[in-house]
């Protein structure tokens, strides 16, 4: 087969909607574009779990002590999946590794946010993981069929993960005076946050289209944002908790919340570095890595003697 | 030198499969990076078994798996395809006999 009908048999598997699997024949690009983006969604699982983890020894309750635990090992697993994903296109784990610390491939930015307060932790399952869950459904159906496989198992996790939040603010909103001010104040820092994880609007996207052809992302920026306005507001009502944002009203006419615009200046300052924690963030994870490299060799040396005894004995 | 070179050496990848419950066969579930095989199976059990996925865990270190090429899969499967003969459907009998 010529390079031609190579691409050729690729285009007919996207227009029928069918699975490219590791060993398929596939475009550069696409391959490209699979790895950065798979790699991106597992560095942020994983750094994902340190604003989170800085809450598991402050717990207010054995209860939710162990919920937070299982939610952040939760997280764990859900970066080794994409890894694993990511791998099958060629690329090692230690690259990956190596540029996430170089700052080569990024994590989301919501996670250079701090989580200054218990109520966080409700706001962060609620909110955070909520965005994720409306961003990682239709990738269930993506074209990548290791990375469709790796984001089924992860929605299926992921569910807990919000209700548990949810229930945190539950508890919170229905408690005292201060408990509710914690909430709300909690709420007020996440939202815009949240809503930029669903990245910049469409205008300013300039790869959705290319994307979408992939199927590696199945709606644009804009569509998942205002889905998830639009199913946020009742839950907020719920809580009776107010939106921070003086633009939200229901719009008879198109069916859903208009609502006000994120500061994107904010939102690209952090992409550069720049937010509250980004620097935190990534020495953290590479002290974690330099200080396991002991472990990692200790590991392949043991295994290596056993082996070599192992074959000692048969000989 | 022979240090900085095994410094560099990855954990090998490791491909998990599952038994869910008795009576069924194992699965693929996925992969993973360990030293060796038990370290292999406490990772599965940890990373593909948090909520009672699976009874029984298979290992197997992902060079030693041999998988057809996906370029050939017109050769390899298209003999199939002309014998349908070999499905219960292609006979043509009377509606009125049961229990076949
Ligand atoms: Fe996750
Ligand atoms: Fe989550």
């Amino acid at each position: 087969m010529t390079v031609h009908s190579f691409q050729e048999h690729f285009d007919e598997k996207m227009d029928k909607d069918q699975a490219i699997e590791a060993k398929d024949w596939m475009p550069d690009d696409y391959r490209k574009t699979l790895i950065r983006q798979i790699a991106q969604h597992a560095h942020s699982e994983i750094v994902g779990m340190l604003p989170e983890g800085n809450w598991i020894t402050r717990a207010p309750n054995l209860r939710r002590k162990a919920i937070l635990l299982a939610k952040v090992q939760d997280e764990a697993g859900h970066g080794l999946y994409l890894y694993s994903a990511a791998e099958s296109l060629g690329i090692s784990r230690d690259d990956m590794m190596e540029q996430l610390h170089s700052g080569k491939q990024k994590y989301s930015s919501i996670f250079n946010y701090p989580t200054i307060s218990w109520a966080d932790m409700g706001a962060v399952g609620w909110l955070v993981d909520g965005a994720a869950i409306m961003n990682q459904v239709p990738l269930c159906r993506t074209s990548y069929g290791p990375y469709a496989r790796a984001m089924v198992r992860i929605c299926k996790e992921e569910s807990f993960h919000q209700r548990q939040g949810y229930e945190i603010m539950l508890t919170l909103a229905n408690g005292t005076e201060v408990q509710k001010k914690m909430a709300q104040d909690s709420l007020n820092r996440w939202w815009w946050p949240s809503l930029m994880m669903f990245g910049p609007p469409d205008a300013d996207s300039p790869h959705t289209e290319q994307s979408m052809r992939w199927r590696i992302k199945r709606f644009t920026n804009d569509e998942l944002r205002q889905r998830f306005v639009d199913v946020t507001v009742e839950q907020a009502r719920i809580l009776g908790l107010t939106i921070p944002d003086k633009d939200l009203k229901w719009n008879e006419a198109t069916g859903h919340y208009d609502f006000g615009t994120p500061d994107w200046n904010e939102f690209y300052n952090i992409l550069k570095g720049n937010g509250p924690c980004n620097k935190e963030r990534l020495d953290t994870r590479r002290k974690a890595w330099e200080e396991g490299q002991w472990v990692r060799e200790a590991a392949l040396a043991y295994s290596d003697k056993r082996r070599q005894r192992k074959e000692k004995k048969a000989a | 030198m022979s240090q900085k070179a095994d410094s560099k050496r990855e954990w090998p990848l490791w491909e998990v499969f599952i038994r869910s419950k008795a009576g069924l066969d194992h699965k693929h579930a996925g992969s993973l990076h360990a030293a060796d095989a038990d370290m292999a199976i406490e990772n599965a059990r940890d990373v593909y078994t948090r909520r009672m996925e699976g009874i029984s865990i298979w290992v197997v270190e992902s060079k030693y798996i041999h998988a057809s090429d996906p370029g050939d899969a017109e050769i390899l499967y298209e003999p199939a395809n002309d014998k349908i003969y070999r499905h219960p459907t292609f006979y043509n009998l009377p509606d009125e006999l049961t229990h076949m």
